[in-house]
């Protein structure tokens, strides 16, 4: 094949790291051509019509007649109806639980609004805006409440960046690897445009007083939300988002307001927000004690984690992908850090014995996704791809034997240990950890059962 | 009277005379005065140190009673837990252990907690709807489950936040870690 003639011609000159890895500048060259991934699911039915596929004629049907007309609010093809979140709920409390980002069946960085993940402790509230209403109070010049209508007049700003649950690749905890798709486990995470107003400004309005340390947040759902957020946070960059990807927040992320803390644990960018307190010490609630702390192999448990450490994944391939052939592909993935940019993505191709750097995507952004690319050849051999992150604090995303040595595996929250995805030599892609990490008691599948 | 004409004529036209002269040169300044009354029914967070409990109080016997009607599908018999709510006492596995249990008593550290998440978030079915009584009262069943308090024990908002914990000490703050580096 034409095909394998480039990639042969690549491989020798382009290699940088072991098992395949070739240089990203590859990606310059043009008349590259990737291997086809199939799902498992899907893998029979693409096998069958890959062979039989019929292409319509030169002017297939739809040519022929006018097609459908205009919509008041699009949605996607009736052809990706497969992209959808993936909701795990409590039985008894079914608005107690999550959707996952379908992150494996996805490209770019922006999380579209429909596909954003969601985390409700009791439901959905629908909110009707003009009987909503903002309290900001406690150790204040002036107690002020605001409608939406007044948030809406002050002056706004956007800011693009992700959101991930501290529950998010829970699953990485338990002794078997997970083998649920890619965003399946690692999706309560997505990342999105949000537009509003800085707190700051409100804040100023307002007038700390000098002892203000700490603000409350509460929200306006069935949970009444609570959560405490030092107040250095809130003025250096935390705003309350009115839009979301241009258009009003939806009601399973916050509308009509929704408190954003840039990098920081989704369970603080609190949604529905109808009440800031602000205060001299935190309120110690619920959700940042008994839940949201790690508890750690001494006894004691991590408290107020607050910043998303660097973390990566690769998208595809991954679970329950089929490479159909040995042939030159394209690994891509997300990184994220809550402490800034992502200054580096290295991927391996040999189960981490070597690894090289994977191009990102410009533009890089402060607390964002950024999409990273290295192309591959698989030469039809079993073999074991990683991506890890480096931030721009020089953190370096630790490996999964590394980070259960640091914490335990009873922290629940906080995984962010690098993924290995194997692929055996018939191109089936599967979760693996490393051979030093294999744990053969029993498998244990209780961490990640636990939203409640 | 005439003031109050006047305060009528500034609201019609969007002026809020309680807020007008602050208003001046700092931004929009489009926010409301609210009074202490209404804030107060506004605000239902609850401090370690008691700050923010109620009025009223609960013993042990009434809670167990509104647990057993409200409480007990999801959190089960004597707080034990189900496949689908928190076990909230009677742990016996510590936490330095293969399947440490995490408790009420064994490891939150402030029993005024249990009050806040009761009164706003319990029962799931219908949030707030526990009188300030009730919510004192299965709180101090909840806390007598766990040994934290005695059978006889009243829990108000005097007596709450003196509950020992014995978990207290349990945490690492670590955002006060990093910013004291």
């Amino acid at each position: 094949m034409a095909k394998d003639r480039i990639n042969d011609q690549c491989l020798e000159e382009d290699q940088v790291a072991g098992n395949g890895l070739l240089d990203r500048r590859l990606f310059l060259k043009k008349g590259l051509q990737f291997g086809a991934i199939s799902t498992l699911a899907s893998s029979t039915a693409l096998a069958s019509t890959n062979s039989e596929t019929k292409f319509e004629p030169a002017h297939p049907p739809w040519m022929h007649k006018p097609g459908k007309p205009f919509s008041i609010y699009g949605k996607p093809s009736e052809f990706e109806d497969d992209v959808v979140r993936f909701p795990t709920q409590n039985e008894m409390v079914p608005g107690n639980g999550v959707s996952w980002t379908p992150l494996h069946l996805m490209e770019g960085t922006i999380t579209p609004n429909g596909l954003h993940y969601e985390r409700h402790h009791n439901g959905v509230p629908q909110i009707d805006p003009k009987k909503h209403r903002l309290l900001i109070h406690g150790l204040v010049k002036k107690d002020l409440t605001f409608s939406i209508d007044d948030l809406l007049r002050y002056p706004m700003q956007s800011k693009i960046c992700f959101i991930e649950c501290g529950g998010n690749s829970n699953a990485g905890w338990n002794k078997q690897p997970s083998q649920a798709e890619a965003g399946y486990f690692n999706g309560l995470a997505s990342c999105s445009e949000w537009t509003g107003v800085p707190l700051s400004v409100l804040l100023d309005e307002v007038g700390l007083r000098k002892k203000a340390k700490w603000l409350v947040a509460e929200g306006a759902d069935a949970f009444a939300m609570q959560m405490s957020i030092p107040i250095e946070k809130a003025l250096d960059d935390a705003f309350l988002a009115l839009y979301q990807n241009g258009e009003r927040i939806r009601p399973e992320n916050g509308y009509p307001l929704r408190l954003i803390v840039p990098g920081w644990e989704g369970v603080l960018n609190v949604k529905w927000l109808r009440r800031l307190k602000i205060t001299n010490r935190p309120v110690m609630a619920r959700n940042e004690t008994s839940r949201y702390t790690e508890l750690q192999p001494s006894g004691k448990a991590r408290m107020f984690t607050f910043p998303i450490e660097a973390k990566s994944l690769i998208t595809s391939p991954s679970a329950h992908m089929v490479l159909k052939e040995p042939s030159l592909y394209q690994i891509t993935g997300l990184a994220w850090t809550g402490r800034g940019k992502i200054s580096k993505v290295q991927v391996s191709a040999d189960g981490g014995d070597t690894w090289a750097e994977a191009e990102l995507q410009e533009p890089v952004l402060d607390r964002s996704f950024t999409r990273f690319r290295m192309p591959w050849h698989w030469n039809g051999k079993p073999a074991v791809l990683k991506s890890r992150a480096i931030d721009e604090t020089g953190y370096v995303q630790p490996e999964r034997t590394e980070l259960v040595k640091q914490r335990g595996r009873k922290g629940f929250f906080h995984y962010n240990a690098i993924t290995n995805w194997h692929i055996d030599s018939d191109g089936f892609v599967s979760h693996v950890y490393d051979k030093k990490d294999n744990e053969t008691t029993d498998s244990d599948i209780s961490i990640d059962s636990g939203w409640d | 009277m005439k003031r109050q004409i006047l305060i009528s004529v500034l609201i019609a036209v969007g002026i809020n005379p309680l807020y007008a002269e602050s208003t001046r040169g700092d931004g929009p300044g489009l926010g409301h005065a609210i009074s202490p009354e209404e804030i107060a029914a506004w605000d239902i967070s609850v401090f370690p140190d008691g700050e923010g409990l109620p009025k009223g109080e609960g013993n042990v016997k009434d809670g167990e009673v509104v647990y057993k009607n409200k409480c007990i599908a999801c959190h089960g018999e004597n707080g034990l837990g189900t496949a689908t709510g928190d076990q909230l006492a009677g742990a016996q596995m510590e936490l330095t252990s293969e399947y440490p249990e995490q408790t009420i008593g064994s490891y939150w550290p402030y029993a005024t907690t249990v009050f806040d998440v009761v009164r706003r978030s319990m029962p799931m079915t219908a949030p707030g709807t526990l009188t300030n009584n009730e919510v004192y009262a299965v709180t101090a069943y909840l806390l007598f489950l766990n040994n934290l308090i005695s059978e006889e024990d009243v829990m108000n908002a005097s007596s709450l936040p003196k509950v020992k914990m014995p978990n207290e000490d349990g945490f690492i703050n670590v955002y006060q870690e990093e910013k004291n580096k």
